[in-house]
């Protein structure tokens, strides 16, 4: 295998981990609306922890997605 | 484009506008097309601003969309910062709608005139890194200020057994000085991504026409369908990483200001 193959293959292995954080962030979002709608009345109130779960899931995906990133284009 | 292998990284380059480099001991300091955009964010945004400013009893539309602003930054600090966070509301505010704006400036579809390219500043890790690190001060300036060196006990949450402190401080050391860098990598790292998508999807759109035949045709006509569906998502993750961005800020000066 040629080192440039194995840049690519380790590329996109490292971008398996974006889709892990989809079902994060998939997860994070179906367990507010299930909740929410049980009782819709606390719903409003806990939107900033909402995003805050967001954004911890998401920047995990983000990260995996800036190694795909420094694989092809930084690694030289 | 010709089709021939896609640069998605080219729409990221920084160079001068007048496409003079200005050197200044041995700095290149020359005015280039990131400044230019964060004159015209910051333009954009004075214009918003000043518009809404009429102090009328009945508002019009533009005043009612600038009080509405301001009551969703000044509810959003209230909730989240509590007491004594009122002082904050500028700089979340100033923050927020500077990143949205950038964000928003950033995906207009203005490339198809020729010659034009809007810029996205927050594409870049450098203007990001620098609002996070404004952040990042003003929490450690807020916090070692009002609590002096009680200000450290953050690192040491409440009800925790006292065996288990020598792990848990440096990890909760470790989270709180990654906060500058995690706040700045999000922002860059979603607006980049975005970019680099939709500049995928266009050449491809441009490659299919280009090739022909009835199979381009088809190729380019489902990148284009594509195209609509990730700007309509593009300016969602706009919106939400300005969001984000505020949220955090105004959390983390929430632990500056009571400690827990």
């Amino acid at each position: 295998m040629t080192d440039l193959g194995a840049m690519y293959i380790g590329a996109g292995l490292a971008a398996i981990g974006i889709g892990l954080a989809a079902l994060g962030v998939g997860n994070v979002f179906g367990s507010f609306l299930e909740g929410a709608l049980r009782n819709p009345g606390a719903a409003d109130g806990q939107q900033g922890r909402l995003f805050i779960g967001f954004a911890a899931s998401e920047l995990l995906g983000l990260i995996a997605f800036v190694v795909a990133i420094l694989i092809l284009f930084v690694v030289k | 484009m010709s089709a021939g292998k896609i640069d998605p990284m080219e729409q990221f380059k920084v160079e001068p506008v007048l496409g003079r480099h200005i050197d200044l001991f041995g700095y290149d300091i020359s005015f280039t097309n990131s400044a230019l955009f964060m004159f015209v964010v910051a333009a954009l945004l004075f214009v918003f601003m000043v518009g809404g400013l009429q102090r009328k009893l009945i508002p019009g539309k533009w005043q009612l969309m600038v009080e509405g602003a301001v009551g969703f930054i000044d509810s959003m600090v209230n909730v989240n910062i509590g007491k004594g966070g009122k002082k904050f509301a500028p700089y979340i505010f100033s923050l927020f709608f500077f990143i949205l704006f950038a964000n928003l400036v950033g995906v207009l579809p203005l490339a198809v005139l020729p010659g034009l390219h809007t810029f996205a500043v927050t594409s870049h890790i450098t203007v990001t890194a620098v609002l996070a690190f404004f952040s990042f001060g003003i929490v450690l300036a807020v916090g070692l200020i009002k609590h002096g060196f009680k200000f450290f006990s953050l690192f040491v949450p409440h009800g925790a057994p006292v065996w288990l402190m020598p792990v848990i401080v440096p990890v909760e050391l470790i989270s709180f000085l990654v906060r500058p860098f995690s706040l700045g990598l999000r922002l860059f790292v979603a607006m980049t991504a975005g970019h680099i998508l939709l500049e995928v999807f266009g050449s491809f759109v441009v490659q299919g026409i280009a090739a022909g035949g009835p199979l381009g045709w088809v190729v380019s006509a489902l990148s284009f369908a594509m195209i609509v569906g990730v700007s309509a998502l593009e300016l969602l993750v706009c919106a939400i990483q300005a969001y984000v961005f505020a949220l955090l800020t105004s959390l983390y000066l929430h632990d500056a200001v009571h400690l827990h």
